[in-house]
């Protein structure tokens, strides 16, 4: 049994190497190692968070289920890493943990000068504001001379300053480390405006004293597509990570779901015949048995079942599908086909 | 002409009166009100005493009605307007009305949110089958601390030995399960030192003819080589506990872990940078010194961030550190350079003599310091080794910005529920926070100054 | 059984030399530590270059794009990252600098009246100490920027703090002086003034030595601090204005409140850290004060009291100057833990270096440089203070003996 735990500090430096540094070969490593080491945050509704039972839950976190689903056909062999906004790169990068799933944002520079891949977007984000109804505003380009609430050290800090320059308007950034500090600071009327990802809103908003007096703003001030991130140079890792995502996004389109996966699996249509592995080898492609994508559905669900359960208008956020419907469903998730 | 005697007979009296009670405004309450409270402000025979009295009424109104209101807020947030059940965070929020709280009244503090985690905020995400192993380290350790604590305990010695070697390696093994795979070179690096060792000697031993080097030297290694060779073999046997590891340690467990890490090391460490600072040989003087101050002059914060954003890239590739171990050792450092100057000052105080003392007796350098001034020196320092130790505990607070779920990083953790999202959980979790910190700090505080009255005896008027 | 004459003593072992002895384990600690740098650094580079991080400090003059709330220095869109780091340094010796002058004061109060006759007096100071030093100054300074936030009128309306300024919530609107060209020559006389308050009150001193004859020198000297460069200021024709916030009730909600640039504003993240600060530190020098006192002989308030002198005067001329010298060591390291715990500010959004230099660390990712930066600037402040400190203790055990 592999219990890299510390190497505590009895030998030199050099000793103390918990060498896990094996880069070629994610996949071998992770099955002979039985678990994912999954990066998550360490803390955001709806994304990830841990529960009063400590178990992780959340959009990003299902993909890292879904993973696990897809490799054992056991969707808690998952072991999480909580990263805070400085360290997920490193993390990455040095070979902790085998995939960042933590609402990071696709950028080009993340995606070619950190030596980064990001194998899709589960989510489609944008900054959003939000307003107290007393103020009478209805558009953002009347916020000029507004007091500013943010998260610092994030790219929202900077969106922000752009926003206002380029529309020549003056405004004050009030800046805190954690949301928590951000939205009480802007409950308590110490900002006009509080921005953040527009998921962040529909969450943090639940923290306001009196949510009916506040709203949000039409304008969205730029693109945050949310996506799980793996190391460069390990392609049947990235497809793997890629596929199991769109696997979730074809199974909602084919109406597969973890109720009727059973009963698809006596289906006549070649194409979810394919799917749950009865016809073709595509599991066999991804280095994985040909039932990944049935035992991500049975124990996972598909897309719409995972945002439903964690961000969606039957959970306390309420965040309603937007962008991240299917394309089919007037959104912009769009898989490639299996076969 | 009548005598003494004569008038004594008129009219002093032979029998004695019974005792009378003692005026009402010199007993009881209102002579105790008198001297200690209206006394400072009832005196206007002078322009300055009166206006002392003044200042002295002012100021004696205003604490009252400070203290009050701080009262009455506490009340209200934390019992009158608290919301004591509910199973989700809705019930904390006003425009759900299932807690039955109309929009627009004062929400206090969120109780449940507090009941429904409280053994996350105790233990972390430690899973739930294995708390017992937390509770059984507490059990051990809790004698010990206390057995070191009270002078009347006897055998120091031994619950010393125990407490700072056996119990972190019996702490060790019950909370992360044991059975730690500890690299091949660890085992041939402490082999080729410990070889080296017994080399050199040996060597000296030929080349000066020093009789009984090897012998002594050699049991010193011996012992040492066993000691660390025992260490590492009982922390890589597997004892059959499931492993879990420190990503999921957390609450007030991981506080005291950091809290009782950063003692367990740096009271040695200390008591060695200590030494290191009085020695004669400069360029250990020197050493000392600066890692001292370099350790005391920067922010524990900064050092913190360095741990979790620089470590890293310090060493070679491939090595990685646990998390929870990059912020050990950074605390751990940073509380013995504080301990350093805590023993120092202690060594300060003892009297030349003493040092003369056991030189003219013919004691080594080790012999000393170990038998004679060290022993009387941490004695006077006891008060300052507690509070250093109370510092070190509520500096604990600040891995949370590092992102270690220690006892408030844990809180901030819970605050992100989906299910628990509520305006006032992150004010009651403060509030909780704040009480348990408190006891602890404050208990610590007063063993410290029980100790300064005993030891201070004689100085009382 | 060995004899002297078997073993001359000239011929021990070098290896029972404690000269040699001492010098082979310096050598060692000396490679030790030499290796271990040595490591480090080249560990560092390679790093660095493997992971396509350019180091140096070229960075620093990219332009750095977000806003700081507070700020002394011009600091506008097309700064850099180096000015960033200044206004974090700026700010952090603002807030520390009035913070110690705050503590000081309320210790010296506090730790007074825990020795005060008045039951409720010391009590209550009593209880201040033992409640606020033992909960961590983290949840303290969170907790004081919400009540601070919580109490503060909102952004369109306001209370007057008594004789300080205007309070709502986005902070302490208060007048701030504006000096227009020709000032200097008052600030000349400023800096003259305080020369001739000193020499006044040693030249009082002197003659009180000497004849026993007492002199105002106190109001002599506030006299002049104050009426010189009054006068030196209109003689040069007012070369200045004051200028008070402005209060805008109408118009768009958007735009009612304080107006921006306008008067002087300690925003609430200043208030709140330097609440916190404040009244933690004061705790500590509260204790050292009381130690300090009731290290003077009972002697010496017997005595003083036998004088006639009043409990007052005791304190003021007998006590403290000698509680003093106990005093001051342990108070100079609280002045640096204050500084020091300055840099906690970054939990509540105050621009400190600590603040400041993190989140140019965060959007450059040069975190090697940044964090040595910031040491730099804690390590500089400390030393200089542990200079002053073994110079003062210096002074003072000469006066001892």
């Amino acid at each position: 049994m592999k219990k890299t735990l510390l190497a505590i500090g009895l030998g030199t430096a050099v000793s103390m190497a918990a060498a896990t540094a094996a880069y070629a070969g994610t996949l071998d490593d992770v099955k002979s190692k039985g678990h994912i080491q999954c990066g998550v945050s360490q803390g955001l509704p709806g994304f990830s968070n841990a529960d009063a039972q400590g178990n992780w839950t959340g959009l990003d976190v299902d993909v890292c289920r879904a993973m696990a689903a897809a490799i054992f056909g056991d969707a808690t062999k998952v072991k999480y890493t909580p990263l805070s906004s400085k360290e997920r790169f490193t993390a990455l990068q040095s070979g902790e943990i085998d995939v960042l799933s933590r609402n990071t944002t696709w950028t080009a520079t993340r995606d070619t000068a950190l030596g980064l891949n990001f194998a899709g977007v589960n989510y489609y984000d944008g900054q959003g504001f939000m307003v107290r109804k007393s103020l009478g505003v209805t558009s953002a380009l009347q916020l000029g001379g507004a007091a500013v609430c943010t998260n610092t050290g994030t790219t929202t800090e900077l969106n922000v300053a752009d926003y206002f320059r380029a529309n020549n308007m003056k405004f004050e950034v009030v800046a805190f480390e954690k949301s928590d500090e951000v939205v009480g600071a802007y409950d308590k009327g110490r900002c006009d405006v509080y921005t953040t990802d527009q998921s962040g809103l529909f969450a943090q908003r639940l923290k306001l004293s009196n949510v009916n007096d506040h709203i949000v703003l039409p304008e969205i001030i730029s693109k945050e597509p949310l996506g799980p991130v793996v190391r460069q140079g390990d392609d049947q890792w990235f497809n793997l990570v890629r596929w199991t995502h769109n696997a979730m996004l074809n199974a909602e389109e084919m109406g597969i779901t973890s109720a009727n996966v059973d009963e698809m699996l006596k289906s006549k249509n070649p194409a979810v015949l394919r799917f749950v592995g009865k016809e073709g080898s595509f599991g066999e492609n991804l280095g994985l048995k040909n039932d990944w994508a049935y035992n991500i559905i049975k124990q996972v669900g598909n897309y719409s079942e995972s945002f439903e359960r964690n961000v969606g208008p039957k959970t306390p956020l309420g965040i309603a599908r937007g962008l991240n419907a299917l394309w089919s469903k007037g959104g912009i998730q769009y898989a490639p086909p299996i076969r | 002409m009548a005598t003494i005697k004569d008038h004594a007979r008129h009219y002093v009296r032979t029998e004695m009166l019974p005792e009378q009670a003692p005026p009402a405004g010199e007993v009881g309450m209102r002579k105790w009100l008198w001297d200690n409270v209206f006394s400072s402000m009832t005196n206007f025979s002078t322009i300055g005493a009166a206006i002392s009295s003044i200042l002295m009424i002012v100021l004696t109104l205003a604490v009252i009605a400070l203290f009050w209101w701080v009262i009455v807020v506490l009340y209200k947030f934390g019992w009158q307007d608290a919301i004591w059940s509910g199973t989700d965070g809705s019930f904390c929020r006003p425009e759900d009305n299932k807690g039955k709280v109309p929009i627009g009244t004062d929400i206090g503090a969120c109780w449940p949110f507090i009941t429904n985690r409280i053994g996350q905020f105790m233990n972390g995400f430690y899973p739930e089958a294995e708390r017992w192993r937390i509770y059984l380290t507490y059990i051990i350790g809790a004698p010990l601390i206390a057995g070191l604590l009270m002078p009347s305990v006897p055998r120091k010695g031994l619950n010393a030995i125990l407490l700072f070697v056996a119990f972190p390696i019996v702490a060790t093994i019950l909370l992360s399960g044991g059975g730690i795979e500890i690299a091949g070179s660890t085992w041939i690096f402490w082999a080729v030192v410990f070889a080296i060792c017994l080399a050199v000697l040996f060597g000296i031993q030929m080349a000066t003819g020093a009789k009984g080097l090897l012998m002594s030297g050699g049991k010193v290694v011996l012992m040492a080589a066993i000691a660390i060779f025992a260490i590492l073999f009982a922390l890589s046997f597997d004892f059959g506990l499931p492993f879990v590891e420190t990503s999921k340690w957390g609450g007030l467990m991981l506080t005291l872990v950091i809290g009782l890490t950063g003692i367990v090391v740096s009271l040695p460490l200390g008591i060695v940078l200590a030494l290191g600072r009085r020695s004669q040989m400069p360029a250990v003087r020197l050493a000392s010194t600066i890692f001292i101050e370099v350790w005391r002059g920067v922010p524990l914060i900064t050092v913190l961030f360095m741990s979790s954003v620089m470590l890293p890239l310090f060493f070679a590739e491939g090595v990685s550190f646990d998390k929870l171990i990059r912020a050990l050792i950074v605390v751990a450092l940073f509380s013995s350079a504080y301990m350093a100057e805590v023993v120092r000052g202690g060594l300060q105080a003892i009297p030349k003599g003493q040092y003369e003392g056991s030189q003219a007796l013919g004691l080594s350098y080790w012999q000393t310091t170990f038998l004679i001034t060290m022993p009387q020196a941490l004695k006077l320092v006891i008060p300052g080794i507690v509070n250093t130790f109370i510092g070190l505990f509520k500096d604990t607070t600040l891995v949370s910005i590092i992102g270690l779920y220690d006892f408030l990083g844990i809180l901030d953790s819970a605050l992100q529920d989906t299910n628990w999202l509520a305006p006032t959980n992150q004010m009651t979790g403060f509030l909780f926070m704040a009480v348990v910190y408190w006891v602890f700090c404050f208990s610590m505080s007063r063993y410290s100054m029980y100790t300064e009255n005993r030891l201070h005896t004689g100085h009382k008027r | 059984m060995t004899t002297i004459s078997d073993e001359p003593s000239s011929k021990v072992s070098f290896w029972y030399d404690p000269k040699v002895r001492s010098i082979i384990s310096q050598l060692i600690l000396v490679g030790l530590i030499a290796w271990g740098l040595y490591a480090l650094v080249t560990n560092t580079i390679h790093n660095l270059e493997r992971l396509n991080i350019a180091s140096g400090f070229k960075f620093l003059s990219t332009e750095a794009g977000f806003t700081l709330i507070q700020s002394w220095i011009p600091y506008d869109k097309s700064a850099t990252y180096l000015r960033a780091f200044m206004v974090g340094l700026i700010n952090t010796f603002y807030v520390a600098i009035v913070g110690i002058f705050l503590a000081t004061i309320l210790g010296f109060l506090v730790g007074i009246a825990r020795l005060s006759k008045s039951w409720i007096i010391s009590r209550v100071a009593t209880v201040y100490v033992e409640v606020l030093r033992n909960i961590p100054l983290l949840l303290q300074i969170i907790i004081w920027y919400k009540i601070l936030l919580l109490l503060s009128p909102d952004k369109r309306g306001s209370i007057s703090i008594l004789g300080i300024g205007e309070m709502n919530v986005t902070g302490l609107w208060t007048s701030k002086f504006i000096a227009h060209d020709g000032f200097w020559v008052t600030g000349i006389a400023i800096g003259i003034a305080l020369v001739l308050a000193w020499k006044v009150s040693r030249w009082a001193h002197k003659r009180q030595d000497a004849t026993g004859q007492q002199f105002p020198s106190f109001w002599a000297g506030l006299g002049i601090v104050i009426g010189l460069p009054l006068l030196v200021f209109f003689a040069t024709g007012s070369p200045g204005v004051i200028e008070s916030p402005e209060f805008v009730s109408e118009g768009p909600m958007l735009r009612r409140g304080f107006k921006t640039g306008v008067g002087f504003v300690f925003i609430p993240e200043f208030l709140a850290l330097l609440f916190a600060l404040v009244l933690y530190t004061a705790t500590f020098i509260a204790e050292i004060v009381r130690a300090g006192i009731l290290a003077v002989d009972h002697g010496q308030t017997e005595a003083a009291g036998a004088l006639g002198l009043r409990r007052g005067t005791i304190l003021r001329q007998v006590v403290i100057p000698q509680a003093m010298r106990v005093i001051i060591p342990p108070l100079t390291s609280q002045y640096l833990n204050l500084t020091k715990n300055s840099s906690l500010a970054m939990a509540i959004g105050y621009p400190d270096v600590m603040g400041a230099g993190g989140i140019v660390l965060n959007q450059s990712g040069q975190a090697v440089e940044m964090i040595i930066m910031i040491m730099v600037v804690y390590l500089t402040f400390s030393l200089v203070t542990s200079v002053f400190m073994n110079w003062y203790n210096a002074k003072m055990s000469m006066v001892e003996r």
